[in-house]
């Protein structure tokens, strides 16, 4: 195999294989994972002893809630980081010149890197803490193989619009020197909008309305709602519809803001 | 058609609202294949700006630029595959993987069919003594062993032509040595151009036979090594000691530029024989002991670059 495809599997893997090569911190991430989720079910649990069906959810349903967001954290690298951030260091060190030289789309080079990482941190920091959880409370799981089926399409269309939000962020880096204020306040909105503190389904009127079809909805709660069953049938189909739409929205925006960035660097001079 | 065809290129910058900057003053050259040449000047030259329009990630202001064929800011990916580049500074090579594994993946980047990859791979590996350091992470390399992987990088892909971008920055002195050894057998064997920016003459003195100067934007010389150590190099100096202290020799075709106790030392041109000023030294007053220091191309260089 020569091909395309072959290229950016063998970048995915390498990607898969380098995030391995850290053990110390994926044992100590899987324990944080674990502990966070054992104390946000406990808080969360007493919230719905309060509230027995907010937000549709019950105490099952929110426990499972708050493992799949330990899962996701990063899966999805939820609060940035991954092969965006190694881009943004790139610019940062003009080493991105390098990338130019290569006949390889840099999106698409990225985007394959970030999918071998997210493999890595799915069978590491996602299942393990998962089954913590499953031993120590009650969790829901999906209920027959089309809903297994319709959250692993879920899964990998949250990973893409977080890759093209944390890659659009890095870009940044091409303008401003210094990122760290825009990717703070980035981490920050990722955290709130995706529900991972507090499940989207509870805000209430227009302003639930309004993050539930924003793009960090796609994170946690739209695969989430999946899982549990809340989404089924069209509901289901909308809201893989919804995630996917703002994957194909912010990977073209990806697109067009390197195409600049390019002519940037190769008219301008950087 | 020569291999690289430069005329009139001419690179601005814009600074501020209305300051624009000329980082490459209409310069001029052909490089043909197989050609080793050395292109030099000091910090802020242009000589970066220079090999950036070469590779293509830059666009000229104006001027004409050919690299094999193709105006290389259009056809870049094209160009890619016909091109190997490294920086010293720099590093193409995948920080936490295994030496190997960014091999591996060049090999599928530029499509190298599988024995042509295993055939350039063992001889890089074996002229640059890298066999042992495959599977090693490319953060626990030494400098110079990294170098090495990234010139293997550059060249797996068989590129006619060879940008060196200061590659023996921060090496010791036998890296530097093993590294122009290298350079030279893939010259004679592959006949790959080789252009090569440095700070390090003596890169130059083993590797080139033409040399470039450029300083502010300009081309100051463009030329072959002996003509440059010729030209600015207008004098020797023959260094003499005196048995005593004594004023200031006076022979005919020569000038004494300095007297320090009994030793002084005498300017002649270049292109003079020393034999005529030796013998009326030595006839005219009583030596210890003469030696002759041949022009150092640093002054040479160092005067074509305060020459503007």
């Amino acid at each position: 195999m020569n091909g395309p495809g072959s290229l950016y599997v063998a970048i995915a893997t390498r990607a898969f294989r380098r995030y391995s090569t850290y053990t110390g911190a994926t044992v100590a991430g899987i324990f944080t994972n674990s502990v966070f989720g054992v104390i946000s079910s406990f808080v969360l649990i007493a919230v719905w002893r309060a509230n027995p069906d907010a937000g549709g959810y019950d105490t099952t349903d929110v426990v499972t809630y708050v493992w799949l967001g330990q899962a996701m954290i990063m899966t999805i690298a939820l609060w940035g980081g991954g092969a965006p951030a190694d881009l943004a260091a790139r610019i940062k060190s003009g080493d991105v010149a390098l990338d130019f030289y290569r006949p390889v789309g840099i999106l698409g080079w990225y985007l394959a890197a970030d999918v071998g990482r997210s493999a890595f941190h799915l069978l590491s920091r996602g299942l393990v803490p998962t089954l913590v959880g499953g031993l120590l409370f009650d969790l829901r799981y999906p209920s027959g193989p089309w809903v297994w089926m319709a959250f692993a399409a879920s899964l990998p269309l949250a990973l893409l619009v977080s890759f093209a939000i944390r890659f659009l962020l890095a870009m940044t880096a091409f303008w401003i020197l210094d990122d760290q204020g825009a990717t703070l306040l980035a981490s920050a909105a990722a955290v709130f909008f995706s529900g991972l503190t507090v499940p989207l389904v509870l805000f209430p009127g227009w302003f639930g309305d309004l993050v539930r079809v924003l793009p960090w909805a796609s994170y946690l709660q739209v695969p989430a709602d999946v899982w549990l069953g809340q989404r089924s049938g069209w509901s289901a189909v909308a809201g893989l519809g919804l995630q996917a739409g703002w994957a194909a929205i912010l990977l073209g925006a990806c697109a067009l803001l390197l195409r600049v960035a390019e002519r940037r660097v190769v008219v301008q001079g950087g | 058609m020569s291999l690289i065809e430069v005329r009139d290129l001419r690179r601005t910058f814009r600074v501020r609202r209305r300051d624009d900057v000329v980082a490459v003053h209409d310069v001029s050259f052909d490089i043909e294949p197989g050609e080793m040449v050395g292109y030099i000047g000091p910090n802020g030259a242009g000589k970066s700006t220079t090999i950036k329009m070469l590779t293509g990630i830059l666009v000229p202001t104006s001027g004409h630029l050919r690299v094999a064929g193709v105006d290389p800011s259009k056809r870049r990916t094209a160009l890619a595959s016909r091109i190997g580049v490294v920086f010293g500074q720099r590093t193409t090579l995948w920080w936490d993987l295994p030496l190997r594994d960014s091999f591996e993946l060049l090999q599928k980047i530029y499509r190298i069919p599988p024995a042509r990859y295993r055939q350039n791979l063992d001889r890089f590996l074996e002229l640059l003594d890298l066999g042992d350091l495959l599977d090693t992470p490319v953060r626990q390399l030494s400098l110079g062993q990294r170098m090495r992987g990234d010139i293997t990088a550059a060249l797996l892909h068989d590129p006619e032509i060879l940008y060196l971008d200061e590659p023996t920055i921060g090496l010791d002195v036998v890296s530097k040595g093993r590294l122009r050894e290298f350079l030279r057998a893939l010259n004679a064997e592959r006949a790959t151009t080789l252009l090569l920016t440095t700070h390090d003459l003596q890169d130059i003195e083993a590797l080139c036979d033409r040399v470039m100067v450029i300083d502010h934007g300009s081309l100051v010389f463009d030329g072959a090594l002996t003509q440059l150590q010729a030209r600015g190099g207008s004098s020797r100096t023959l260094v003499v000691d005196l048995v005593d202290e004594r004023p200031a020799i006076e022979v005919p075709g020569a000038v004494t530029v300095r007297v320090d106790g009994p030793r002084q030392w005498l300017t002649f041109p270049a292109d003079a024989s020393a034999a005529p000023i030796v013998s009326a030294v030595a006839a005219g007053y009583d030596v210890a002991d003469l030696s002759i220091q041949e022009p150092d191309i640093e002054d040479v260089i160092r005067e074509l670059y305060a020459g503007r």
